[in-house]
């Protein structure tokens, strides 16, 4: 089980029509590989955010695969076309089976 | 001090890589570091007096790093130091021991304790010694809460160490030197400039003759604390300062004093000094 899991999110508060906004996201997770061996010798199960996807009133705006190699507290930086005003939506998928979600709002004027 | 084994053409041997670096002239001054657009950091400065003849400005080591590196610590939502502040408000407002208080119940919010980091380490009375911030946090927990101490280099003691310095961000360090400290304070000076290790080099090697310099692949910086604890990108987490002093002295080949050691911690309260002037800028990001 990953412990202190938290995610983050940093999207402008308003935009124009059109405009490309940056959206910021940061999940802490260890991210461990599975590659790695305890002292005791043995492998130490691999706990990873296995899919991250950002959702915008409903249509898919990234879906990404996140492999073993990316490291602890995953950050992810995108631009986005908004154009009306919505939610974005985001949910990260842990190995161990949990979803982590966040949300937020924007104001296009 | 033990250490003293003499290896001259090895030690040559690195100062001619070092001289064969990008001189000063590489030292980017003059860009400046604003957190979260409203928390305004010093990262260059004068000199305290007794380095005026050392140095003619005193840097950060954020002036020392990329770009990249810099505009990580310009927002906190960027500085990954930040997620273990967040894990010490948790710790702050957690109540631990057999008194059953929490840091909150003597000190509020963590805002208090905006003025430790900047004064710290200092003089402390009760106990006859100059005492570190982990110090003075083993001091509440087992005087005070009766609660287990934290490890000096554990990670909830970072954590915290990282919570008190984040609050006094963009004060200014201002360790005493003077009065009772000063016996400390000297006995830190001497560890700065004796040569350690099979390479026999002191801190001053680096840190005051060649900094701006490359030490292989390494931009020696001033070798300043106020940026402390620090995140680094190297392990992924946030580093004490005696951490950091051991790391320092192991690279030269030598045996370290111990984290937490009489040693570091004079050691510690002189580094400070030298940076008296400085923003307290913890959890700073470094590489």
């Amino acid at each position: 089980m990953a412990e202190n899991v938290t995610p983050r999110v940093r999207v402008p508060r308003d935009a124009t029509v059109g405009e490309v906004v940056s959206v910021r996201t940061l999940i802490s997770h260890q991210m461990e590989s599975g590659q790695r061996r305890g002292s005791d010798g043995e492998l130490i199960p691999r706990s990873i955010i296995n899919r991250f996807t950002c959702e915008f009133n409903g249509t898919s705006v990234v879906d990404v695969t996140i492999e073993p190699s990316v490291s602890t507290n995953p950050y992810f930086q995108f631009d986005a076309t908004v154009n009306e005003s919505g939610t974005f939506a985001f949910t990260w998928y842990d190995d161990d089976g949990s979803v982590y979600t966040d949300s937020a709002e924007i104001t296009v004027a | 001090m033990t250490n003293k084994v003499l290896l001259g053409s090895v030690s040559a041997a690195i100062f001619a890589v070092a001289a064969a670096g990008i001189g000063l002239a590489d030292i980017r001054t003059g860009a400046s570091l604003v957190i979260n657009g409203e928390i305004p950091i010093v990262t260059e400065t004068e000199p305290p007096e007794f380095l005026q003849d050392v140095f003619p400005e005193i840097y950060s080591g954020w002036v020392f790093r990329t770009d990249e590196t810099r505009a990580m610590e310009e927002d906190d939502f960027d500085n990954p130091g930040m997620l273990y502040v967040e894990q010490g408000i948790e710790a702050f407002n957690t109540v631990m021991g057999t008194e059953g208080n929490s840091c909150a119940s003597c000190h509020d919010a963590p805002e208090s304790l905006a003025n430790v980091r900047p004064t710290y380490p200092q003089w402390d009375e009760a106990h006859g010694e100059v005492q570190t911030v982990e110090m003075q946090i083993i001091e509440c927990q087992t005087e005070r809460m009766g609660a287990e101490p934290y490890g000096y280099d554990s990670q909830q003691m970072r954590n915290m160490a990282s919570l008190i310095a984040s609050v006094g961000r963009g004060q200014p360090v201002n360790v005493a030197i003077d009065g009772p400290a000063a016996e400390t304070w000297e006995a830190g000076r001497e560890i700065y400039y004796t040569q350690f290790g099979q390479l026999e080099m002191s801190c001053a090697d680096c840190h005051e003759r060649n900094y701006g310099n490359l030490i292989r692949a390494d931009h020696l910086s001033q070798g300043q604390i106020n940026g402390f604890p620090t995140y680094r990108l190297k392990n992924a987490n946030v580093n004490s300062v005696h951490n950091r002093f051991r790391g320092c002295i192991r690279d030269t080949r030598g045996e370290t004093f111990a984290v937490g050691s009489p040693e570091f911690i004079a050691l510690e309260l002189y580094v400070a000094s030298r940076g008296n002037g400085l923003s307290v800028e913890g959890p700073s990001v470094r590489n």
